[in-house]
């Protein structure tokens, strides 16, 4: 620091601009090996203590052993807990991807009186009518309903959320795919139904896959509704099961939960990734966990 | 191939507005018609309800179970008399502001800004991680800081030393503006990195040439460019933050309310406690500031259109 300092008295330009580069340097490596630290060091939990003989809560290097997961497959519960949040995720997903392309294709190719208002207002209600804020009504409506403890009733609701933002986003797709197509299938005598099946979804099958990945993600790793809405462990999905392992004594059962942890983890990481390698990062009104 | 049907030859086809495949204004409400009924009943009905449902005196179990009666604005006179409301509200806004307005957005900036100028493998490797607690499921997120701050075997106090600082109970508001902070940046970085990229090289080059700092340099070239995108993403995380239950699974609120954010006190006491009229109550003021919230958003986006 002194020797750099020195010489900047006596030739001023240069050296003042390798200290400026040399301090820039510094700053950036630190700040990055800072920001590396606070996002790596709670993930690293997530990484070791799955195949740890004695997991702690601690982050430490594993006895290696994979007997965490046979802990995990002899537990019918965690398994079925997993099993419920793919069926949570796979329903809500067909019901968003059926009921939102024909709606978005309907928008797209048919200009409803009040369409561009109803967007609109379609955007505004799913940003501002969140799961948090609707659960009383929501908790009571299903009352009501007799779909409390119903995973049939949990994909309603869910698939209700975020529908809107399926259908902003679904007609994007539909607005740009190309038309000539469905107007020689119509000359052909297909019906709009068969156009729609044969020829306009699979123009649209990277919109499709996006929004089916992402609606897979919103819920499967989505805990209030499943939270407030289901009553029986047996229905229940991995997001609200996990914070029911707990050993005799109390304690959080950390050789089931690292190991279930990671493999709830998973699939959602590796979708996510994959859909980014194939699409690119989007970035849409509402898009988020 | 059949011969083209009768009612939709080509006679009646061409006219030029968009609707290609011959769908017709009936058959696209019917196309319409089942997302709508969906969304209807349980997006928007349970918004109207928390209207009426705010104005009476409901409960989950009791004779208010049964006859719930009409109390008018009580259930608001009592919230905007109640110490825990505003105690509520009070957190809520520490909580927003400091994990969403600062953190989120100051420390995605920062990423994305650094990350423009070191090498693209240290980029990808740094915008891996920020992403990773972006995706992890949140069940799993709150637990893995469960047990960073965990008191005696947590990994935070043996880095820093701290002994056994039990940071859930004694700096309950902070963990969770913290943890709030790690789970966001991904989104205030990829929007940031996304605007960054769109400033035109050569200006950030002639402005280097007249000797202009960094700062300087951020001030007059950069942020003019990404003022709107500060905007956009202030107001959506603001927005998802003010919304967000997560928090519930590190501190359940406590320890004495010291992190019960609005969505905690309305779980609490509604369906914990069963006043679910009350909780209505809180439930529309809390979708009122959304309403003003994505209004403002919404406008934005439309003149940015324009």
């Amino acid at each position: 620091m002194t020797a750099v300092q020195g010489s900047t008295s006596t030739t001023r330009p240069e050296s003042r601009q390798m200290l400026r580069h040399f301090l820039g340097l510094m700053g950036k490596s630190v700040f990055t090996a800072l920001v590396l630290a606070f996002f790596v060091i709670p993930v690293l939990w997530l990484v070791f203590a799955p195949f740890d003989a004695h997991p702690g809560l601690n982050v430490k290097l594993p006895e290696f052993t994979f007997n965490n997961f046979k802990v995990l497959l002899d537990n019918p519960t965690a398994i079925a807990s997993l099993g419920n949040s793919l069926i949570l995720a796979l329903g809500s997903m067909v019901v968003v991807l059926v009921l939102g392309s024909l709606a978005s294709y309907s928008l797209s190719r048919v200009k409803i009186p009040g369409r561009d208002l109803l967007l609109y207002t379609l955007l505004l209600l799913s940003s501002i009518i969140t799961g948090t804020a609707a659960m009383v009504p929501t908790f009571l409506l299903m009352v009501k309903l007799g779909l409390i403890d119903s995973q049939f009733g949990v994909i309603l609701v869910l698939s209700g959320g975020i529908l809107p933002t399926v259908i902003f986003i679904l007609k994007d797709f539909m607005d740009s795919t190309p038309k000539s197509y469905e107007e020689s299938a119509r000359l052909y005598g297909a019906k709009p139904l068969r156009i729609l099946w044969d020829v306009v979804i699979p123009l649209a099958r990277p919109g499709l896959a996006t929004i089916a990945v992402w609606a897979v993600v919103q819920v499967w790793g989505n805990f209030l509704v499943p939270y407030i809405l289901l009553r029986s462990p047996s229905k229940s999905p991995a997001a609200v099961v996990m914070y029911t392992f707990y050993t005799e004594g109390g304690q959080p059962n950390l050789a089931l939960i690292s190991a279930f942890s990671l493999l709830f983890s998973i699939p959602v990481v590796a979708m996510y990734f994959f859909v980014n390698r194939r699409y690119g990062f989007r970035f849409h009104g509402g898009i988020k966990s | 191939m059949p011969a083209p049907a009768a009612g939709t030859g080509p006679s009646r086809a061409v006219v030029d507005d968009g609707d290609v495949a011959g769908l017709g204004k009936a058959r696209a409400m019917a196309f319409l018609a089942p997302a709508l009924l969906l969304i209807s009943l349980f997006l928007v009905f349970p918004a109207l309800w928390t209207l009426y449902l705010g104005l009476t005196n409901y409960r989950l179990s009791g004779s208010a179970a049964k006859n719930p009666q009409f109390v008018g604005v009580d259930n608001y006179i009592n919230a905007l008399s109640d110490d825990r409301f505003f105690n509520s509200l009070g957190l809520t806004l520490l909580f927003v502001f400091g994990s969403a307005v600062i953190g989120q957005s100051a420390l995605g900036f920062a990423i994305a800004w650094t990350m423009t100028r070191v090498r693209k493998s240290v980029r990808a490797v740094v915008e891996f991680f920020v992403l990773l607690a972006w995706i992890i499921p949140s069940s799993v997120t709150t637990f893995l800081w469960y047990a960073m701050l965990d008191r005696s075997n947590g990994t935070l106090n043996a880095m820093l030393s701290t002994g056994n600082t039990a940071w859930l109970l004694d700096y309950p508001l902070q963990s969770i503006i913290v943890f709030n902070t790690w789970v966001g940046t991904a989104f205030s970085m990829l929007l940031f990195s996304s605007a960054l990229a769109s400033v035109p090289p050569s200006q950030l080059e002639s402005a280097r040439m007249v000797g202009a700092g960094a700062w300087a340099q951020f001030r007059d070239v950069v942020f003019p460019h990404i003022r709107g995108h500060v905007l956009t993403n202030t107001l959506l995380i603001t927005l998802w933050t003010f919304n967000t239950f997560t928090p519930y699974l590190l501190t359940a609120g406590g320890p004495d309310d010291r992190s019960n954010i609005l969505p905690i006190f309305i779980y609490r006491l509604a369906l914990n406690d069963g006043a679910l009229g009350q909780g209505s109550a809180i439930s529309l003021i809390m979708i009122i500031i959304n309403l003003v919230i994505a209004t403002v958003y919404l406008r934005l986006l439309k003149e940015r259109k324009s």
